[in-house]
Parts: structure tokens; sequence; C-alpha cells
């Protein structure tokens, strides 16, 4: 009996000293060769501001909108808003025909929207192995392509260079005027060439992405080709290079295939971004939301304030009321407390200003568990239990109700859950992730912490002495 | 001891009077929609010089430039907010170009919504969705839990009473500070909504949970002695989770800013409502319904007194 309290008084050590761990405001993260992970707070943009954009594919509402094409859309929004190097912004489709965009701490919210809504442009451009290591992931290059000076479309400039380039691999070089980073690279081919990309799998099991040039295109193709064997051909989607393969035969059909270590997946990837450089489906802007800055720190400030001002009230509240047993569970609370706040931060829960509310909204309902207990265990005190059996009862009596009260609110933040996510309100859905987490953690702290503290602490003292600091 | 369930009809009839005059302001005045149901635009500006221009001057602005059906409300002393027609960016920063030249003085940008229309009726039948589905859910996993009573639906029936009595009472209220402060149903009240209903069922649940044990324990007790036992058991209970809830939301009504103030006030009172609907209708209406007392409702007035 004994054992056992003190077996589970060292667990919760652990998972204490762990929770606490990770709440430290300067964490440095798990770095290991299998695990990599940083603990920080994920604030939503109520409380950093930023712009929220809800699209809408821009279809009659009879019209079937393929989620493929959904999907693909999203993905491709994806990387433009990559692209504006914000942190962690979210792209998600929500419901079936629209697409979420969250793009926190913007500082020029119409420069974004136009961002988000542009036309993608796939291009082929030279360029060699060098300059594709020097590039950061995600950069944005520049290319001749639809510049004035040149005024010509891809195919004239394609032409001309192979001849006279044979020997110089960088062609585009007399027109870099501007500095080494800003180096304009030259477009051997655009999407306008590509009549289709698509996944090929060869007898070993290897995956390709095979390319189909259009007549014109696959005459550029050919030329090129034969004149810069063993180049590289990069492929930038919106400016951002997306692969880049080596040319390593000319290729005289028009048909061109792409190989590497590519899985399944990947190559599907690559032939889905190649087929639509531009987005598969017409979107529209139906809904956006712009917070800025001072408005998000404010209520970020202001609503801690209130979640610790809460949690004192509470915790005196409790201490006064039950005394003895009212202290270990302000002791459980701030487990609970601990708990949560370090799931917050590990899954990681985007907190908003309703998400908050819910938190502070869950300690109401963590104390609930234990008044539960409590009353049921002055009534067995009262009715001449001693201490331990009174403890043992008091919680197994209290049990049916706990449960069923905390199953029937799991229910609703299921159910919130479901409506925020399928019309995009990461309000609701934050509320109700936040107050759903705090329950399943209460249900924890409030029976497991508390009851191990209550029998570690009590288990040896005579109620009969003490009636007092049970508030009997 | 407290004889509450003797009295049930006097709790039923202060329900009602509470409930009424939230319905005739439904009625009267409707429930001010948000414009993420409503669509359309909402800007919200601070004149960093804290002298923000009169709601007049800016509606004035919004004609000029030619958006429609502007409303301008001051909030606070250097806050201005701005309800329209649907904005797009463009319009937008040319708004707020305009009040920059015209109000003299640098702004900054707090807050810019917009909702398209379509987006709004489809948000507002999943809302009505929602809450339909999370009753029907509760009620199968009351009568699932009760499994083991007599009468297991009559639980969940209740209790689903006692939630529609909570919900009138928040709409009501909506509907009346919405009348009088400018208050809107968004999907923050929609949020606080669904989450009184999760409370409401929670508190009933504890009370029925005490009926249930006692049921067993107590068998020769007459059925309406029986319930008012449980209340009075679980009273103290109630009181005391009643007061902590109330605790931390008071905390956050009074240290938590003005963007969750709404939305707080408007939990506090369905938190209230739900408790006060769980111990004085949810239960009593199982002695009601076990009595069959609405043979008499229409004979004998005077049993309405009791």
């Amino acid at each position: 009996m004994f054992k056992s309290h003190y077996r589970r008084f060292i667990f919760i050590l652990l998972v204490m000293a762990g929770a606490i761990w990770i709440v430290l405001p300067n964490n440095p993260g798990i770095h290991l060769s299998f695990l990599d992970k940083d603990f920080e707070v994920v604030q939503g943009l109520d409380l950093q501001g930023g712009l929220r954009v809800l699209l809408e594919a821009d279809l009659p509402e009879t019209t079937e909108i393929d989620p493929e094409q959904l999907n693909t859309a999203a993905s491709i929004i994806e990387k433009r808003v990559n692209a504006l190097g914000l942190t962690e912004p979210v792209v998600q489709v929500a419901g079936s025909r629209r697409i979420l965009a969250e793009l926190p701490g913007i500082g020029n919210p119409e420069e974004a929207v136009a961002t988000i809504k542009e036309t993608g442009l796939l291009e082929f451009i030279e360029i060699s192995y060098e300059e594709v290591y020097s590039l950061a992931p995600g950069q944005r290059i520049k290319t001749d392509f639809g510049l004035d000076e040149s005024d010509t479309t891809a195919e004239d400039t394609a032409t001309p260079t192979p001849a006279a380039d044979e020997e110089q691999p960088t062609p585009s070089e007399a027109e870099a005027v501007d500095p080494p980073e800003e180096k304009i690279f030259h477009t051997v081919l655009t999407g306008a060439h590509l009549k289709s990309a698509g996944v090929d799998q060869d007898q070993i099991g290897n995956f390709s992405v095979v390319l189909e040039f259009t007549e014109e295109g696959g005459d550029i193709f050919t030329d090129y080709t034969a004149t810069h064997v063993g180049d590289i051909l990069g492929i930038v989607l919106d400016k951002q290079l997306i692969s880049f393969p080596q040319i390593t035969q000319a290729i005289p059909t028009g048909i061109a295939s792409i190989t590497g270590n590519f899985t399944r997946e990947e190559s599907n990837n690559l032939a889905i971004q190649l087929n639509y450089g531009a987005l598969p489906i017409p979107l529209k802007v139906v809904e956006s939301k712009t917070v800025g800055p001072t408005l998000g720190q404010d209520s970020l400030q202001k609503s801690t304030t209130a979640g610790l001002a809460g949690l004192c009230v509470v915790m005196a509240f409790m201490a006064l009321y039950y005394r003895l047993p009212g202290l270990l569970a302000d002791l459980a609370l701030l487990c609970y407390a601990a708990i949560t706040f370090a799931l917050f931060k590990s899954i990681p829960v985007t907190l908003t200003l309703p998400g908050i509310a819910g938190f502070v909204l869950s300690i109401g309902v963590a104390v609930d568990a234990n008044v539960l207990i409590f009353e049921r265990l002055k009534e067995e005190l009262r009715s001449g239990r001693n201490l331990r059996t009174a403890i043992d009862l008091g919680f197994s009596r209290a049990w049916p109700s706990i449960r069923d009260s905390n199953i029937s609110t799991l229910i609703t933040c299921l159910i919130l859950y479901w409506f925020g996510n399928t019309f995009g309100a990461s309000i609701v859905k934050g509320f109700s992730i936040t107050l759903a987490l705090g329950v399943l953690v209460s249900l924890f702290t409030a029976i497991t912490v508390t009851r191990t503290l209550l029998h570690i602490v009590l288990d040896n003292i005579r109620f009969a002495e003490h009636p007092r600091w049970f508030g009997i | 001891m407290l004889n509450i369930v003797g009295k049930r009809y006097w709790f039923f009839a202060l329900s009602t009077i509470v409930i009424i005059p939230g319905i005739i302001a439904i009625i009267l005045w409707g429930l001010p929609l948000a414009i993420d149901f409503t669509g359309g635009s909402i800007l919200e500006v601070r004149f960093d010089s804290g002298a923000p221009p009169a709601p007049a001057d800016v509606v004035e602005l919004y004609d000029d430039l030619g958006v429609l059906d502007p409303i301008a409300q001051s909030a606070g002393t250097t806050d201005i907010v701005v309800r329209s027609k649907l904005i797009d960016e463009a319009t937008k920063a040319l708004i707020l170009e305009e009040m920059e030249t015209r109000f003299e003085g640098p702004l900054t940008l707090l807050r810019f919504d917009s909702v398209g229309p379509s987006i709004g009726i489809e948000v507002a039948q999943q809302a009505a969705g929602a809450i339909g589905l999370a009753a029907l859910f509760i009620l199968l996993y009351i009568t699932y839990a009760f499994r083991g009573v007599p009468n297991a639906r009559r639980f969940g029936i209740a209790a689903i009473i006692a939630m529609l009595h909570d919900v009138a009472v928040v709409i009501g209220v909506e509907a009346i500070f919405g009348h009088y402060l400018g208050w809107e149903v968004d999907a923050l009240f929609l949020t606080a909504l669904l989450t009184v209903i999760g409370f409401s069922v929670h508190d009933s649940i504890v009370v029925f949970d005490r009926i249930r044990e006692n049921q067993r324990r107590h068998r020769l007790l007459k059925f309406e002695q029986l319930v008012n036992h449980s209340i009075v058991q679980t009273l103290d209970r109630s009181i005391n989770t009643q007061l902590t809830v109330m605790l931390t939301l008071l905390a956050l009504l009074l240290f938590g800013g003005v963007t969750t103030r709404h939305f707080v006030t408007i939990l506090l009172i369905g938190v209230f409502s739900g408790t006060y609907s769980s111990i004085f209708n949810a239960a009593p209406i199982l002695v009601v319904w076990e009595n069959r007392e609405w043979r008499s409702w229409f004979r004998r007035r005077e049993r309405a007194a009791a």
C-alpha cells in the first residue's frame, strides 16, 4: 500500500521535472540525431498580429472541386508564402472549396494577398552546380524571362546562346551587371512550353518524372540539350529553384525524363508542380482579417495577468475552504498548470486569446474534480470513517460524476473543433483544443496527483486529533 | 433540510421571468449579427496623437471614397471602429492614406477584417448544426451513462431542457446587450455559447449522478424526496465549483482587456445560468415527469402555487 503511493509520487515528480524543464522560458530544446525539437510558445495571429486570408475556389457553386486540385493549390500557395520569410505561416485546406492562409507578423498585407493570388510561373533555367549550392533554401532568384531589355521570349534567346557558349557555361553573365548575388539567370523554356508531366517507374522500381514538351518547346529543348550535355537545367517555380536535373545526353524527341533517388511521393509532387505551375483552380479572397501587432501584444499581456490572477484567487479559495486538503489540491493545481503549459509548448498548440480563455476556464474544471472529491471526503469523515478509508471512498464515490461530466465537456470540445475546422475558424479550434487538453490533464492531476499527495501526507495523521485541518 | 423540489414551480417561474425579456428583445430587435455572418468589413484604427476624429467625419470620408454603408464608432479615447460593406486590401490602403492626410496624424492599424457574404450564411448554418449535434451526442451519452437507471432517457432530456434554458438566457442577454451596448454575435460568441452548453450539462450530470447513487441506496424513499436529498447533498459542491469558475472568469473580465470582454461576460452569465438550471430546473423536471404532473396543470391551478 505505502510502496505504491511512493512509487506514484516518484513518477509524479519525474513528470513534473520534465514539465518544468519544458516550461522554462529559455528551454534549449532537444537536438539529438533522431529527435530534433524546440519548445517554443506558438502565438496565434490575434496575439502577435498578422494576416488571415480565406480563399475560395472562384467557380460556380455547383461545380465539384477535385480535392486533389485543392491540395495542390494549397501546396503551391504554401511555397509562395514561405518565400515571404515569415515565421510559422500556416496554409491549409478548409472544407471542400476553401484554403486558409495564416501569415503571422506580416508587415504588408496588400503585398501578401497579391503574392498568394499571383499566377505561378514555371521556368527552366541555365544554372551551374556552384550556383545551385550557393542558393539559400527558398531564396528567390532573378531570371531574364520577361525582362525589358531582352524584350523577347525564351524561344528567341534560347537558340543563339548555345552555339556561342559551349565552353563557357554561363552565358547570362553579360546580363548580370548587378552584384553577383543578384545574378540574373537565363530562362531557356517556360511552363508554356511544357505539354504535360507525369510519373514513371522503370523495371527495377525507380521512379522518374517524365516531361513532354510542346512541338515548339521540343525543338528548343532538342537544340539546347545537344549543346549542354553535362550541364544543369534548373527548374524554377515562382522564382524558386525546385529541382536541378543534369542533362546526361542530347534529347532529340521532346520527351525528357528526370531520374534520381525519388520516392513515389517526391516524384508525384514534382510532377504536380510542373503540371500546375499556375494554380490549378482560380481562387478569390472571401475573408481576410488583419490584426496589428499593438493590439495583439496588449491582449497577450492582459490575458496573462488575468490567468495568473485567476489561478491565485482559486488557490486562495481552496486553501481557505478545504484547509489541508485544499493546500494539497493547490499543489496539484500548480502541477496542472505546469503540465498543460508544457504540452502547449511541445505539441505545439497555437495560443490564441480564446485559447488562453479556455486554459483559464479549465482551471475551474480542474478544481471542480477536487471539490467533488473533498466534499465526499468530508461526508465520509463526518460519518466516522478513518482518514485512509475516507480518502479512498471519497475518490471512488466522486469518480462516476467526474467521469461523466468531463466526458460531456470533451464531447462539446470535439464538436467545437469540428465546427472550427470546417470553416477555418482557428479561434474556435484553439479554444476547443486548449479546453480539451485542460480537461484531460486535470483528470490526471486532480485524481492521481491529489490522491497520492493526500495519502503520503495524511496516512499518518489521526483525523480525530486535528478536525480543523479539514475544515470540519 | 432545504426543500428545493417542493418549490419547483417557483423556480420554473423565475426562469421564465428571466427568459421572457430576452425573447421579447429577440423579437423586437433581432440578434445583432457580426460581419462573420452578414459579410462586410470592419476597420479598427488607433490615432497615435490621442485625438481621433469624430465618427461623423470618418463616415464622410468613407462616403467620399464611395464605400457603402459605413458605421463609425469611437472605442476608448484613441481608437475608431468602422463597419462597412465589403472592401478589399487596396481600398483599405486608400482609406488609411486618406485618414492620415485628412485627420492629420500618424495612425496604427489595429484590425482589419473583411468577410464575403457567402461565408456568413454558411457559418450560421453550421453553427446551428454544431449546437444541434452537440445536444444529440450529449443526449446519447447520458442515456448510455445512466443505462442502469430506470427511465434513463428522461435524464438526458431533462439535461437538454436545462441546456436549452441556458441557451435561451444567453441569447436573450446578447439580444438586449446587443441593442444597448452594440455587442454582436460573432464566432467568439458561438464559442462561448457552446462552452456554456458543455458546462450546463456538466453540472446537471453531477446532480443526476447523485440521484443515480441514492436510487440504489434508498429504494424506499419517494422519488421527490430522493431528488431533493440529492440536490442538497451536492449543493456545497455546486456552489463551490460555481465560485471557482466565476472567480477565474471575473479575473479574465477585470484584467483580460477589451478583446475578450464580451466573450467572458457571456460565459459568466451562461455558467451561472448553467448551475442554476441544473439545480433548480433539470432535477425538478425529473420529479415533474415521474409524477406526470402535467395532467393536473390545467385542472387545479392552486397546484402551481404549492
